[in-house]
C-alpha cells in the first residue's frame, strides 16, 4: 500500500490554547465560565506531546516525514499553532470555530480530528498517512482527559494513555510505551497507527529560539472549518454555572511543635506506632 | 391537522417520559486479582444516588473473576451482577475490553441509561473510549449527581481549572446513555452486608484476537504503607526534602509513626525524591484524608488540587509566606529538619 519499502512515520499533534498554568483564574460574576482576559498559553501536557514529536525526530532522522500541529478553537489559537510551528512542528491545520462559540467537547474535538486524520490519510497530495497522533494526557481547563481515548475509539486504533515513555519501531511498525499508571507503571506493546497520551514524566519542552520563532511564521498553516470537516462542534451537555469552589478556613498557624502536637490530639489524631 | 399533529407529538413524549422513568446504570467494577478497587465501591455509591437498578460489571481473568463476585454480590447497592471472565482479561488494555462493554451496552433490554466508573487510570482510559465508540459525551471525575427522573436529565457538578472552579453540568435526555467517572474521596465507599445476594449473570468475552496493543509487564512501586488514594492520613513531602535519601529518613518514620501513606509534590517527584505513583496534584492523585501533612511543599495552585478537600491540613514550612499557609488548618513555621523529629517523638509518647 506504500509507495515505498522505507517505513516511515507521519505524526500528527493536537494542541489547545488553553489559560496559563500560573495564572489564578477567576469564575466571571454571571457564573457562565470564567475570566478569560487572562494570559493564554499551549497547554503543558501539549507542549510535552509536541516534544516528543520533535524528539522522535531526532532519533528517527528521515524517518519522520512530518509533524504536523493541529488545534480547533477560535482566531487566536493560531498563536498556539505558531509555538508549536516554532518548536519544530512543520506545518499546522487550524480548525477554527467562532469566537462566541460554546466550547466544544472533548467527543466534538475527537470527531474533528478523526476527520483531520481521514482527510490526510485519505488525500492524494499526501505521501503518508498519519500514523502517530501524540496528544496531551488532559487539558488543565476543562481538566477531563477524555480526548485521546475518545479518537482511539473513533478510528478503532491502539491507545496508550499517560505516557512516560516511547519508543517507535518504523520497521516492525510497533511502539514500546510505558504509561503511568496508579500504584507504578505498565509497559505496553503496541501496533501502529496509534494514539499516545503524554504524562508529565515523557520529556522537558524545550524552550523556542529567536530563530525558530522567525523560521515559524513562514511555515505553512492550513485554514478549515468544522464545516470543512463536516463536524458538529455543539456541546450536548449543557453547562448549568460555574461557581467557586467552598473556601478553606486555613490561614492559622501555630508556635510550635507542642503546640502541632496538641491541635492534632484535638482532632482525634494521635501516634500508632 | 394542526391539532391532530400536536396530539401526536403529545403522546410520543409522554411514552418517551414513561420509558425514561427508571435509570438504570452499569458500575464498571475494577479489581486486584479478585479483591474489588476501594475507589470502585465509591463509584457505585455514586451510582445508587442514580435512584434505579444498578448492574455491577466484573471482568477479569478465571479465578479473580470469581472471587471479586463473590465480594460484589455482598453489595446492597447492586441489584445484579455481571461477569465475563476470559484469559485475555488477566491484565486488561482497553483494546480488548471495549468491544465487551459497547456489546453490553447495545444489546441490553432494557437499555442501561448510565455507564459509572473510578475516576482511575484505568477505567478513564477505557471509559471514553467505549464513550466515542457509541457516539456518547462523557463526564469526567464527578464530585456529586443529582437525577430527575422526569426529565431523565442528569446534573453533575464537577471541578475545572485544578479545582479552582465547580462546573455543574447537565446531560439531557437527548444524551440516552450518561458515561460519568467518579471522584473517589468524593463519595463514601459502598459497604458490604454478608445477609445480601446480588443476582449473579456470566456474560460471554468477546474474543478479541490480534489486539493492536498487548500489554508486557506491570512495574508497581511495593509498600506495606496504606494505599496514597484511598489512606485516612497522608504524609507528603516537597521539594525542601532535598534529595530521595532525607526524602526517605524523614517522610518514612513520620508516615509510620501515624500509619499514614506518604505522597510527594511535583517538584519532589521530578527530582527523583519520591516514585511518580506518589504525586499529589491536578496532574497526580487527588486526596482526601482525615490528615494530610503536607512538610516542605510551598502549595502551588496544582499541588493544592489534589488535596485541598482534606479534613485536617497541617502545613510544616519555613518560608512563611508559602502558599501553603493559606488553606493549612495548623501551620508551623519551622525548618522541617528539627521539627519532624520532634513531632515525630512527641507523636510517639
Amino acid at each position: 500500500m506504500r509507495p515505498s519499502p522505507i517505513r516511515l512515520l507521519n505524526i500528527l499533534v493536537p494542541v489547545k490554547r488553553a489559560v496559563d498554568y500560573a495564572v489564578k483564574i477567576r469564575v466571571n460574576p454571571q457564573q457562565t465560565g470564567i475570566d478569560t482576559n487572562v494570559k493564554h498559553s499551549m497547554n503543558p501536557f501539549d507542549e510535552i506531546a509536541v516534544e516528543e514529536a520533535v524528539r522522535l525526530r531526532e532519533r528517527l532522522k528521515e524517518k519522520v516525514t512530518g509533524i504536523t500541529a493541529v488545534t480547533i478553537g477560535p482566531a487566536k489559537a493560531s498563536e498556539t499553532l505558531r509555538t508549536a510551528l516554532a518548536l519544530g512542528a512543520d506545518q499546522a491545520i487550524h480548525v477554527e470555530t467562532q469566537a462566541d462559540a460554546p466550547a466544544p467537547e472533548p467527543l466534538g474535538i475527537a470527531k474533528a480530528l478523526q476527520k483531520v486524520v481521514e482527510r490526510i490519510n485519505g488525500g492524494s497530495g499526501q505521501k503518508e498517512p498519519v500514523d502517530l497522533v501524540i496528544l496531551g494526557k488532559q487539558a488543565i481547563d476543562d481538566d477531563a482527559g477524555q480526548t485521546g481515548q475518545m479518537l482511539a475509539g473513533l478510528l478503532n486504533w491502539a491507545q496508550a494513555t499517560y505516557a512516560s515513555k516511547i519508543e517507535v519501531d518504523t520497521e516492525a511498525r510497533e511502539a514500546t510505551v510505558v504509561r503511568e499508571i496508579d500504584g507504578g507503571t505498565e509497559e505496553l506493546r503496541c501496533r501502529l497507527p496509534l494514539i499516545v497520551t503524554t504524562d508529565l514524566r515523557l520529556n522537558e519542552p524545550r524552550y523556542a529560539s529567536l530563530q525558530n520563532i522567525m523560521k515559524a511564521k513562514k511555515k505553512p498553516m492550513q485554514k478549515l472549518s468544522p464545516a470543512d470537516l463536516g463536524v458538529d462542534l455543539a456541546p450536548r451537555i449543557e453547562t448549568v454555572k460555574v461557581s467557586e469552589p467552598p473556601k478553606r478556613m486555613g490561614g492559622q498557624k501555630v508556635a510550635d511543635v507542642d503546640e502541632l502536637v496538641a491541635r492534632l490530639r484535638e482532632a482525634g489524631i494521635t501516634g500508632v506506632a | 391537522m394542526l391539532g391532530l399533529r400536536s396530539v401526536a407529538v403529545r403522546r410520543a413524549l409522554s411514552r418517551s417520559y414513561a420509558s425514561a422513568a427508571a435509570p438504570h446504570a452499569l458500575v464498571f467494577l475494577e479489581h486486584t486479582r479478585g479483591v474489588i478497587e476501594p475507589s470502585s465501591l465509591s463509584a457505585l455509591s455514586a451510582a445508587q444516588k442514580l435512584g434505579g437498578q444498578v448492574t455491577g460489571l466484573v471482568v477479569g481473568a478465571p479465578g479473580d473473576v470469581e472471587k471479586a463476585v463473590g465480594q460484589a454480590k455482598k453489595l446492597p447497592g447492586l441489584t445484579s451482577v455481571w461477569h465475563a471472565s476470559s484469559s485475555q482479561y488477566a491484565n486488561i488494555v482497553p483494546e480488548v475490553v471495549s468491544p465487551l462493554l459497547g456489546k453490553l451496552l447495545s444489546d441490553a433490554h432494557p437499555s442501561f441509561t448510565h455507564v459509572v466508573s473510578a475516576h482511575s487510570a484505568s477505567a478513564r482510559s477505557i471509559l471514553p473510549r467505549v464513550a466515542a465508540q457509541l457516539d456518547a459525551p462523557a463526564i469526567s471525575d464527578i464530585t456529586s449527581l443529582e437525577h430527575n427522573a422526569e426529565a431523565n436529565s442528569t446534573t453533575f457538578e464537577r471541578p475545572i481549572y485544578a479545582g479552582n472552579a465547580v462546573a455543574t453540568v447537565r446531560a439531557p435526555a437527548s444524551v440516552p446513555l450518561k458515561f460519568f467517572t467518579v471522584r473517589p474521596t468524593a463519595f463514601t465507599a459502598a459497604a458490604p452486608d454478608e445477609g445480601y445476594e446480588a443476582a449473579v449473570q456470566a456474560v460471554d468475552p468477546v474474543e478479541v484476537t490480534d489486539s493492536p496493543a498487548q500489554h508486557v509487564q506491570y512495574n508497581l512501586t511495593k509498600s506495606d504503607r496504606p494505599d496514597l488514594a484511598t489512606a485516612s492520613r497522608v504524609v507528603s513531602g516537597g521539594r525542601a526534602l532535598k534529595n530521595a535519601e532525607t526524602f526517605a529518613a524523614t517522610m518514612y518514620p513520620l508516615a509510620d509513626v501515624l500509619g499514614a501513606a506518604v505522597g510527594a509534590s511535583r517538584a519532589a517527584v521530578d527530582a527523583g525524591y519520591a516514585d511518580n505513583s506518589l504525586q499529589v496534584g491536578q496532574t497526580g492523585k487527588v486526596v482526601a484524608p482525615e490528615l494530610y501533612m503536607a512538610v516542605g511543599i510551598s502549595g502551588a495552585i496544582q499541588h493544592l488540587a489534589g488535596m485541598k478537600d482534606s479534613k485536617l491540613i497541617v502545613a510544616i514550612n519555613k518560608d512563611p509566606d508559602a502558599p501553603i499557609f493559606q488553606v493549612a488548618d495548623a501551620g508551623l513555621v519551622a525548618d522541617l529538619y528539627q521539627a519532624v523529629p520532634e513531632l515525630i517523638e512527641k507523636l510517639k509518647k
